[in-house]
Protein backbone atom coordinates (compact mmCIF):
# COMPACT_ATOMS: atom_id res chain seq x y z
CA UNK A 1 0.00 0.00 0.00
CA UNK A 2 1.30 3.05 -1.01
CA UNK A 3 1.61 6.11 1.64
CA UNK A 4 -0.86 8.19 -0.63
CA UNK A 5 -3.43 5.39 0.47
CA UNK A 6 -2.55 4.95 3.27
CA UNK A 7 -3.31 9.25 3.99
CA UNK A 8 -6.65 8.84 2.40
CA UNK A 9 -7.91 6.05 4.29
CA UNK A 10 -6.67 7.80 7.66
CA UNK A 11 -8.61 11.08 6.29
CA UNK A 12 -11.63 8.69 5.54
CA UNK A 13 -14.19 8.86 8.62
CA UNK A 14 -17.22 8.31 7.68
CA UNK A 15 -17.73 5.90 3.92
CA UNK A 16 -21.44 5.49 2.90
CA UNK A 17 -21.50 3.09 -0.18
CA UNK A 18 -24.95 2.42 -1.90
CA UNK A 19 -27.07 3.02 1.56
CA UNK A 20 -31.17 2.48 0.95
CA UNK A 21 -33.96 2.06 3.24
CA UNK A 22 -37.31 1.03 2.20
CA UNK A 23 -40.23 0.99 4.26
CA UNK A 24 -43.01 -1.01 3.31
CA UNK A 25 -43.13 0.58 0.08
CA UNK A 26 -41.66 3.97 0.09
CA UNK A 27 -38.00 4.26 -0.89
CA UNK A 28 -36.73 6.87 1.59
CA UNK A 29 -33.19 6.38 0.59
CA UNK A 30 -31.57 4.83 -3.04
CA UNK A 31 -28.21 3.95 -3.07
CA UNK A 32 -26.56 7.36 -1.63
CA UNK A 33 -22.69 7.26 -1.59
CA UNK A 34 -20.83 9.28 0.17
CA UNK A 35 -17.19 9.53 1.78
CA UNK A 36 -16.79 12.50 4.57
CA UNK A 37 -13.58 12.97 5.60
CA UNK A 38 -12.30 14.22 8.77
CA UNK A 39 -12.90 17.82 9.61
CA UNK A 40 -15.81 17.82 7.33
CA UNK A 41 -18.60 20.24 7.41
CA UNK A 42 -21.35 18.54 5.45
CA UNK A 43 -24.59 20.05 5.08
CA UNK A 44 -27.16 18.22 3.55
CA UNK A 45 -29.97 20.26 1.71
CA UNK A 46 -32.92 19.42 -0.13
CA UNK A 47 -36.66 19.65 -0.27
CA UNK A 48 -39.20 17.99 2.68
CA UNK A 49 -39.51 14.18 1.74
CA UNK A 50 -36.08 13.93 -0.04
CA UNK A 51 -34.61 11.45 2.27
CA UNK A 52 -32.20 13.38 4.07
CA UNK A 53 -32.92 13.38 7.67
CA UNK A 54 -33.10 9.54 6.76
CA UNK A 55 -29.72 9.37 5.30
CA UNK A 56 -28.67 11.21 9.04
CA UNK A 57 -29.90 8.94 11.07
CA UNK A 58 -28.84 5.64 9.07
CA UNK A 59 -25.45 6.76 9.66
CA UNK A 60 -25.72 6.10 13.45
CA UNK A 61 -28.37 3.59 12.76
CA UNK A 62 -30.61 5.19 14.69
CA UNK A 63 -32.88 3.98 11.29
CA UNK A 64 -31.65 0.47 10.36
CA UNK A 65 -30.50 1.04 7.19
CA UNK A 66 -31.86 -2.10 4.40
CA UNK A 67 -29.21 -2.11 1.82
CA UNK A 68 -25.62 -0.67 1.60
CA UNK A 69 -22.81 -0.47 4.15
CA UNK A 70 -21.42 2.09 6.31
CA UNK A 71 -18.16 2.26 7.47
CA UNK A 72 -17.26 4.05 10.48
CA UNK A 73 -13.45 4.73 10.97
CA UNK A 74 -12.83 1.58 9.24
CA UNK A 75 -15.59 -0.80 11.07
CA UNK A 76 -18.57 -1.63 8.73
CA UNK A 77 -21.40 -0.65 11.49
CA UNK A 78 -24.16 -2.02 9.38
CA UNK A 79 -22.49 -5.31 9.87
CA UNK A 80 -25.33 -6.84 12.44
CA UNK A 81 -22.38 -7.99 14.46
CA UNK A 82 -20.58 -4.77 14.95
CA UNK A 83 -21.65 -3.37 18.65
CA UNK A 84 -23.42 -0.46 17.45
CA UNK A 85 -23.41 1.31 20.77
CA UNK A 86 -19.50 1.10 21.02
CA UNK A 87 -19.40 3.20 17.92
CA UNK A 88 -22.54 5.40 18.77
CA UNK A 89 -20.26 6.69 21.50
CA UNK A 90 -18.40 8.51 18.56
CA UNK A 91 -21.08 9.78 17.05
CA UNK A 92 -23.02 12.70 18.45
CA UNK A 93 -26.27 13.28 17.94
CA UNK A 94 -28.33 16.67 17.94
CA UNK A 95 -32.02 16.39 17.10
CA UNK A 96 -34.33 18.75 16.32
CA UNK A 97 -36.78 18.24 19.10
CA UNK A 98 -33.46 18.50 21.72
CA UNK A 99 -34.58 15.04 23.41
CA UNK A 100 -33.22 16.04 26.55
CA UNK A 101 -33.94 14.00 29.97
CA UNK A 102 -36.32 16.25 31.25
CA UNK A 103 -35.96 14.23 34.20
CA UNK A 104 -32.91 14.82 35.24
CA UNK A 105 -30.78 18.16 35.75
CA UNK A 106 -28.54 19.83 32.87
CA UNK A 107 -25.46 19.13 34.76
CA UNK A 108 -26.39 14.81 34.96
CA UNK A 109 -27.93 15.45 31.65
CA UNK A 110 -24.63 15.72 30.47
CA UNK A 111 -22.48 13.60 32.78
CA UNK A 112 -24.62 10.78 32.85
CA UNK A 113 -23.12 9.43 29.70
CA UNK A 114 -19.58 9.60 30.43
CA UNK A 115 -19.88 8.12 33.31
CA UNK A 116 -21.83 4.87 32.84
CA UNK A 117 -20.45 4.48 29.50
CA UNK A 118 -16.83 5.70 29.25
CA UNK A 119 -16.28 4.95 33.31
CA UNK A 120 -15.67 8.29 34.34
CA UNK A 121 -15.69 9.53 38.12
CA UNK A 122 -18.69 12.16 38.78
CA UNK A 123 -15.70 14.41 39.43
CA UNK A 124 -13.96 14.32 36.70
CA UNK A 125 -17.71 13.88 34.47
CA UNK A 126 -18.94 17.18 35.77
CA UNK A 127 -15.72 18.69 35.91
CA UNK A 128 -15.72 18.32 31.57
CA UNK A 129 -19.12 19.09 31.59
CA UNK A 130 -18.79 22.35 33.49
CA UNK A 131 -15.95 23.29 30.84
CA UNK A 132 -18.25 23.14 27.74
CA UNK A 133 -21.28 24.76 29.88
CA UNK A 134 -18.82 27.51 30.58
CA UNK A 135 -18.13 27.69 26.64
CA UNK A 136 -21.87 27.66 25.75
CA UNK A 137 -22.70 30.14 28.30
CA UNK A 138 -24.90 28.07 30.28
CA UNK A 139 -22.91 27.07 32.99
CA UNK A 140 -24.95 29.01 35.52
CA UNK A 141 -28.33 26.83 34.33
CA UNK A 142 -26.42 23.56 35.36
CA UNK A 143 -28.45 22.42 38.18
CA UNK A 144 -31.73 23.46 36.49
CA UNK A 145 -33.87 21.41 34.86
CA UNK A 146 -34.52 21.09 31.00
CA UNK A 147 -38.06 22.70 31.58
CA UNK A 148 -36.74 25.56 33.26
CA UNK A 149 -34.84 26.41 29.95
CA UNK A 150 -35.93 28.32 26.57
CA UNK A 151 -35.61 26.64 23.08
CA UNK A 152 -32.04 27.95 22.82
CA UNK A 153 -30.50 27.03 26.27
CA UNK A 154 -32.13 23.36 25.33
CA UNK A 155 -30.37 23.01 22.03
CA UNK A 156 -27.35 24.18 23.51
CA UNK A 157 -27.60 21.88 26.17
CA UNK A 158 -28.18 19.34 23.85
CA UNK A 159 -25.16 19.57 22.00
CA UNK A 160 -22.99 19.75 24.93
CA UNK A 161 -24.63 16.79 25.88
CA UNK A 162 -23.28 14.91 22.95
CA UNK A 163 -19.65 16.65 22.67
CA UNK A 164 -19.28 15.45 26.46
CA UNK A 165 -18.89 11.42 24.95
CA UNK A 166 -15.86 13.10 22.91
CA UNK A 167 -17.10 12.54 19.69
CA UNK A 168 -15.78 12.26 16.81
CA UNK A 169 -18.22 13.49 14.61
CA UNK A 170 -21.42 15.62 14.99
CA UNK A 171 -24.43 14.83 13.39
CA UNK A 172 -27.06 17.76 13.70
CA UNK A 173 -30.91 16.69 12.52
CA UNK A 174 -32.81 19.94 11.94
CA UNK A 175 -30.94 21.56 14.77
CA UNK A 176 -32.74 24.84 14.75
CA UNK A 177 -36.18 23.93 13.26
CA UNK A 178 -37.60 23.85 16.36
CA UNK A 179 -36.58 26.99 17.83
CA UNK A 180 -38.48 30.21 17.94
CA UNK A 181 -36.70 33.39 15.08
CA UNK A 182 -34.61 34.89 17.93
CA UNK A 183 -33.24 31.31 19.47
CA UNK A 184 -31.59 30.15 16.25
CA UNK A 185 -28.34 32.64 16.40
CA UNK A 186 -27.45 31.40 20.17
CA UNK A 187 -27.19 27.79 18.89
CA UNK A 188 -25.60 28.43 15.34
CA UNK A 189 -23.29 30.88 17.13
CA UNK A 190 -22.26 27.28 19.11
CA UNK A 191 -22.12 25.36 15.37
CA UNK A 192 -19.75 28.13 14.38
CA UNK A 193 -17.02 27.48 16.80
CA UNK A 194 -17.16 23.72 16.51
CA UNK A 195 -16.58 23.54 13.06
CA UNK A 196 -13.81 26.32 13.41
CA UNK A 197 -12.18 23.58 15.69
CA UNK A 198 -12.42 21.25 12.74
CA UNK A 199 -14.70 19.10 13.92
CA UNK A 200 -16.57 16.60 11.97
CA UNK A 201 -20.09 17.68 11.18
CA UNK A 202 -22.67 16.54 9.40
CA UNK A 203 -25.43 18.78 9.32
CA UNK A 204 -29.34 18.52 7.64
CA UNK A 205 -31.25 22.25 7.74
CA UNK A 206 -33.15 24.54 5.86
CA UNK A 207 -30.95 27.03 6.97
CA UNK A 208 -28.76 27.64 3.57
CA UNK A 209 -27.33 30.87 4.59
CA UNK A 210 -25.71 29.45 6.79
CA UNK A 211 -24.78 26.78 4.63
CA UNK A 212 -23.28 28.87 2.68
CA UNK A 213 -20.86 30.59 5.66
CA UNK A 214 -19.84 26.88 7.31
CA UNK A 215 -19.97 24.17 4.99
CA UNK A 216 -17.24 23.27 3.23
CA UNK A 217 -19.19 19.98 1.52
CA UNK A 218 -23.21 21.01 0.39
CA UNK A 219 -25.20 17.57 -0.55
CA UNK A 220 -28.10 17.98 -2.38
CA UNK A 221 -30.83 15.31 -1.69
CA UNK A 222 -34.01 15.02 -3.55
CA UNK A 223 -36.32 11.39 -4.32
CA UNK A 224 -33.79 9.72 -1.75
CA UNK A 225 -30.71 10.30 -4.07
CA UNK A 226 -27.81 12.60 -3.95
CA UNK A 227 -28.95 15.10 -6.69
CA UNK A 228 -25.62 16.98 -6.45
CA UNK A 229 -22.50 17.41 -4.13
CA UNK A 230 -19.95 19.29 -4.34
CA UNK A 231 -17.35 21.53 -2.79
CA UNK A 232 -19.68 24.10 -0.75
CA UNK A 233 -18.43 27.78 -2.88
CA UNK A 234 -19.11 25.58 -6.58
CA UNK A 235 -22.22 24.08 -5.27
CA UNK A 236 -23.80 27.51 -4.39
CA UNK A 237 -22.14 29.45 -7.17
CA UNK A 238 -22.87 27.02 -10.27
CA UNK A 239 -25.23 24.28 -9.08
CA UNK A 240 -25.49 22.05 -12.06
CA UNK A 241 -28.47 20.51 -11.87
CA UNK A 242 -31.94 21.78 -12.85
CA UNK A 243 -33.67 20.71 -9.35
CA UNK A 244 -31.51 21.94 -7.53
CA UNK A 245 -31.27 25.62 -9.27
CA UNK A 246 -34.85 25.64 -9.05
CA UNK A 247 -34.57 24.68 -5.23
CA UNK A 248 -31.73 27.58 -4.91
CA UNK A 249 -33.86 29.87 -6.55
CA UNK A 250 -36.69 28.97 -3.95
CA UNK A 251 -35.09 29.29 -0.76
CA UNK A 252 -32.53 31.82 -1.20
CA UNK B 1 -73.91 -3.11 77.41
CA UNK B 2 -72.41 0.30 77.57
CA UNK B 3 -69.62 1.76 75.50
CA UNK B 4 -66.82 0.98 77.70
CA UNK B 5 -68.19 -2.54 78.53
CA UNK B 6 -67.91 -2.96 74.92
CA UNK B 7 -64.59 -2.32 74.68
CA UNK B 8 -63.18 -4.16 78.10
CA UNK B 9 -64.75 -7.52 76.77
CA UNK B 10 -63.54 -7.19 73.24
CA UNK B 11 -60.29 -5.85 73.39
CA UNK B 12 -59.18 -5.56 77.08
CA UNK B 13 -60.57 -9.33 78.38
CA UNK B 14 -58.24 -12.30 77.49
CA UNK B 15 -55.99 -9.63 75.89
CA UNK B 16 -58.74 -9.74 72.64
CA UNK B 17 -56.15 -6.62 71.28
CA UNK B 18 -53.45 -8.93 70.51
CA UNK B 19 -55.60 -10.68 67.85
CA UNK B 20 -55.70 -6.70 66.00
CA UNK B 21 -52.52 -5.96 66.55
CA UNK B 22 -50.86 -9.53 65.71
CA UNK B 23 -53.22 -9.43 62.43
CA UNK B 24 -52.37 -5.79 61.91
CA UNK B 25 -48.53 -7.17 61.69
CA UNK B 26 -49.43 -9.82 58.91
CA UNK B 27 -51.50 -7.62 56.98
CA UNK B 28 -48.92 -5.24 56.81
CA UNK B 29 -46.07 -7.67 56.29
CA UNK B 30 -47.82 -8.96 53.37
CA UNK B 31 -49.13 -6.17 51.85
CA UNK B 32 -45.39 -4.49 51.74
CA UNK B 33 -43.92 -7.73 50.25
CA UNK B 34 -46.54 -8.29 48.13
CA UNK B 35 -45.89 -4.47 46.46
CA UNK B 36 -42.28 -5.06 46.40
CA UNK B 37 -43.22 -8.33 44.01
CA UNK B 38 -46.09 -6.91 42.26
CA UNK B 39 -43.73 -3.84 41.24
CA UNK B 40 -40.99 -6.08 40.03
CA UNK B 41 -43.24 -8.60 38.17
CA UNK B 42 -45.24 -5.56 36.59
CA UNK B 43 -42.08 -3.49 35.63
CA UNK B 44 -40.53 -6.77 34.02
CA UNK B 45 -43.77 -7.68 32.60
CA UNK B 46 -44.38 -4.00 31.25
CA UNK B 47 -41.13 -3.85 29.40
CA UNK B 48 -41.16 -6.99 27.90
CA UNK B 49 -44.69 -6.12 26.41
CA UNK B 50 -43.52 -2.51 25.72
CA UNK B 51 -40.81 -3.74 23.99
CA UNK B 52 -42.62 -6.13 21.63
CA UNK B 53 -45.22 -3.65 20.94
CA UNK B 54 -42.65 -1.47 19.33
CA UNK B 55 -39.67 -3.43 17.68
CA UNK B 56 -41.63 -6.72 17.70
CA UNK B 57 -38.88 -8.57 19.81
CA UNK B 58 -39.25 -10.63 22.67
CA UNK B 59 -42.18 -12.31 21.01
CA UNK B 60 -41.95 -15.57 22.51
CA UNK B 61 -41.98 -13.51 26.18
CA UNK B 62 -44.75 -11.43 25.27
CA UNK B 63 -46.89 -14.40 24.60
CA UNK B 64 -45.95 -15.91 27.91
CA UNK B 65 -46.63 -12.06 29.70
CA UNK B 66 -49.90 -12.37 27.44
CA UNK B 67 -51.10 -15.23 29.25
CA UNK B 68 -50.05 -14.24 32.49
CA UNK B 69 -51.76 -10.88 32.64
CA UNK B 70 -55.03 -12.25 30.88
CA UNK B 71 -55.15 -15.49 33.58
CA UNK B 72 -54.39 -13.04 36.60
CA UNK B 73 -56.96 -10.73 35.76
CA UNK B 74 -59.47 -12.86 34.26
CA UNK B 75 -59.82 -14.70 37.44
CA UNK B 76 -60.59 -13.49 41.06
CA UNK B 77 -57.80 -13.13 43.63
CA UNK B 78 -59.44 -15.15 46.07
CA UNK B 79 -59.61 -18.35 43.84
CA UNK B 80 -55.76 -17.58 42.72
CA UNK B 81 -55.34 -17.77 46.61
CA UNK B 82 -56.97 -20.64 47.10
CA UNK B 83 -55.70 -22.40 44.13
CA UNK B 84 -52.14 -21.64 45.53
CA UNK B 85 -52.40 -22.67 48.84
CA UNK B 86 -54.60 -25.90 48.17
CA UNK B 87 -53.02 -27.24 44.72
CA UNK B 88 -50.17 -25.47 44.15
CA UNK B 89 -48.64 -26.04 47.89
CA UNK B 90 -52.25 -28.42 48.93
CA UNK B 91 -49.05 -31.03 49.65
CA UNK B 92 -46.48 -29.67 51.32
CA UNK B 93 -46.08 -26.94 54.58
CA UNK B 94 -45.87 -23.86 54.13
CA UNK B 95 -45.92 -20.56 55.53
CA UNK B 96 -49.26 -19.09 55.29
CA UNK B 97 -47.79 -15.69 54.88
CA UNK B 98 -45.54 -16.76 52.32
CA UNK B 99 -48.42 -18.03 50.18
CA UNK B 100 -50.72 -14.80 50.65
CA UNK B 101 -47.51 -12.82 49.61
CA UNK B 102 -46.96 -14.43 46.48
CA UNK B 103 -50.70 -14.98 45.71
CA UNK B 104 -51.32 -11.18 46.29
CA UNK B 105 -47.92 -10.28 44.86
CA UNK B 106 -48.93 -12.46 41.47
CA UNK B 107 -52.03 -10.99 40.90
CA UNK B 108 -50.85 -7.07 41.56
CA UNK B 109 -48.03 -7.85 38.86
CA UNK B 110 -50.61 -8.05 36.63
CA UNK B 111 -52.13 -4.69 37.53
CA UNK B 112 -48.99 -3.00 37.29
CA UNK B 113 -47.86 -4.35 34.35
CA UNK B 114 -50.86 -2.53 32.45
CA UNK B 115 -50.10 0.02 34.41
CA UNK B 116 -46.03 0.57 33.99
CA UNK B 117 -46.90 -0.29 30.32
CA UNK B 118 -49.21 2.78 29.65
CA UNK B 119 -46.49 4.74 31.27
CA UNK B 120 -43.63 3.53 29.15
CA UNK B 121 -46.26 4.15 26.03
CA UNK B 122 -46.25 8.02 26.60
CA UNK B 123 -42.98 8.45 26.75
CA UNK B 124 -42.25 10.52 23.64
CA UNK B 125 -39.88 7.99 21.29
CA UNK B 126 -37.17 10.62 20.93
CA UNK B 127 -36.06 9.94 24.86
CA UNK B 128 -35.51 6.46 23.64
CA UNK B 129 -33.50 8.06 20.36
CA UNK B 130 -31.43 10.05 22.67
CA UNK B 131 -29.96 7.88 24.90
CA UNK B 132 -29.47 5.51 22.04
CA UNK B 133 -27.47 8.03 20.19
CA UNK B 134 -25.02 8.77 23.44
CA UNK B 135 -24.80 5.11 23.12
CA UNK B 136 -26.44 3.41 25.71
CA UNK B 137 -27.98 0.22 24.87
CA UNK B 138 -31.92 -0.36 24.86
CA UNK B 139 -32.00 -1.94 28.74
CA UNK B 140 -30.11 0.82 29.65
CA UNK B 141 -31.79 3.51 28.25
CA UNK B 142 -35.02 1.84 29.78
CA UNK B 143 -33.12 1.69 32.77
CA UNK B 144 -31.98 5.60 33.28
CA UNK B 145 -34.40 7.46 30.90
CA UNK B 146 -37.68 6.02 30.05
CA UNK B 147 -38.47 3.91 33.48
CA UNK B 148 -38.06 7.05 36.08
CA UNK B 149 -40.36 9.12 33.74
CA UNK B 150 -42.89 6.48 33.48
CA UNK B 151 -42.74 6.12 36.82
CA UNK B 152 -43.30 9.57 37.57
CA UNK B 153 -46.04 9.30 35.19
CA UNK B 154 -47.95 6.69 36.30
CA UNK B 155 -47.37 7.00 39.93
CA UNK B 156 -51.22 8.00 40.69
CA UNK B 157 -52.54 4.82 39.21
CA UNK B 158 -50.04 2.82 41.28
CA UNK B 159 -50.62 4.40 44.42
CA UNK B 160 -54.37 3.58 43.80
CA UNK B 161 -53.30 -0.04 42.82
CA UNK B 162 -51.62 -0.53 45.78
CA UNK B 163 -54.44 1.16 48.18
CA UNK B 164 -57.03 -1.64 46.24
CA UNK B 165 -53.76 -4.65 47.34
CA UNK B 166 -53.96 -3.21 51.09
CA UNK B 167 -57.52 -3.62 51.27
CA UNK B 168 -57.52 -6.59 49.26
CA UNK B 169 -55.79 -8.75 51.65
CA UNK B 170 -58.16 -8.83 53.66
CA UNK B 171 -59.74 -12.34 51.91
CA UNK B 172 -56.30 -13.75 53.42
CA UNK B 173 -58.64 -15.02 56.27
CA UNK B 174 -59.81 -17.80 53.50
CA UNK B 175 -57.31 -19.85 53.77
CA UNK B 176 -57.28 -19.42 58.03
CA UNK B 177 -54.36 -16.62 57.65
CA UNK B 178 -54.91 -14.72 60.49
CA UNK B 179 -54.63 -11.25 59.24
CA UNK B 180 -56.61 -7.65 60.54
CA UNK B 181 -59.86 -9.25 59.32
CA UNK B 182 -59.93 -12.01 60.31
CA UNK B 183 -58.27 -10.89 63.65
CA UNK B 184 -61.35 -8.89 64.33
CA UNK B 185 -63.54 -11.37 63.10
CA UNK B 186 -61.95 -14.31 65.68
CA UNK B 187 -62.80 -11.46 68.09
CA UNK B 188 -66.50 -11.03 67.19
CA UNK B 189 -66.72 -14.96 67.46
CA UNK B 190 -65.63 -15.08 70.86
CA UNK B 191 -67.53 -11.98 72.35
CA UNK B 192 -71.21 -12.28 70.02
CA UNK B 193 -70.72 -8.66 69.73
CA UNK B 194 -69.86 -7.75 66.14
CA UNK B 195 -70.00 -4.36 66.17
CA UNK B 196 -67.14 -2.50 68.26
CA UNK B 197 -64.25 -5.19 67.05
CA UNK B 198 -65.16 -4.50 62.79
CA UNK B 199 -65.62 -0.98 63.05
CA UNK B 200 -62.13 -1.08 64.72
CA UNK B 201 -60.94 -2.88 61.97
CA UNK B 202 -62.70 -0.91 59.12
CA UNK B 203 -60.99 2.15 61.20
CA UNK B 204 -57.75 0.58 60.96
CA UNK B 205 -57.72 0.36 57.01
CA UNK B 206 -59.06 3.73 56.75
CA UNK B 207 -56.05 4.78 58.81
CA UNK B 208 -53.67 2.82 56.80
CA UNK B 209 -55.03 3.72 53.43
CA UNK B 210 -55.44 7.66 54.36
CA UNK B 211 -51.35 7.48 55.65
CA UNK B 212 -50.80 5.89 51.99
CA UNK B 213 -52.25 8.46 50.13
CA UNK B 214 -50.50 11.27 52.18
CA UNK B 215 -47.25 9.34 51.71
CA UNK B 216 -47.79 8.78 48.09
CA UNK B 217 -49.03 12.45 47.43
CA UNK B 218 -45.30 13.64 49.17
CA UNK B 219 -43.83 11.27 46.72
CA UNK B 220 -45.75 12.63 43.81
CA UNK B 221 -45.14 16.11 44.50
CA UNK B 222 -41.29 15.68 45.26
CA UNK B 223 -40.62 14.28 42.01
CA UNK B 224 -42.80 16.64 40.26
CA UNK B 225 -40.88 19.10 42.53
CA UNK B 226 -37.53 18.08 40.12
CA UNK B 227 -39.53 19.54 37.20
CA UNK B 228 -40.37 22.99 37.72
Amino acid sequence: MSDNQIKEENKTLISVNNLSKHFEDLHALNGVTIDINKGDVVFVIGPSGSGKSTFLRCLNRLEEPTGGTILFEGVDITNKKTDINMHRQKMGMVFQQFNLFPHMTVLKNLTIGPMKLQGKSKKEAEEEAMKLLERVGLADRANAYPSQLSGGQKQRIAIVRALCMKPDVMLFDEPTSALDPEMVGEVLEVMRELAKENMTMVVVTHEIAFAKEIANRVIFMADGKIEEEGDAKEFFENPKSERLKAFLAKVL
Amino acid sequence: MSFIDSFKLNFIKDNRWKYLVDGLGVTLRVTLFAVLIGIAIGFLIAVIRSTYDKTGKLKFFNFLANIYVTVIRGTPVLVQLLIIYFVIFGSVRIDKVLVAVLAFGINSGAYVSEIVRSGIMSIDPGQMEAGRSLGFNYVQTMWYVILPQAFKNVLPALGNEFIVLLKETSVAGYIALEDLTKGGDIIRSQTYDPFMPLITVALVYLAMVMFLSFLLKKLERRLRNSER
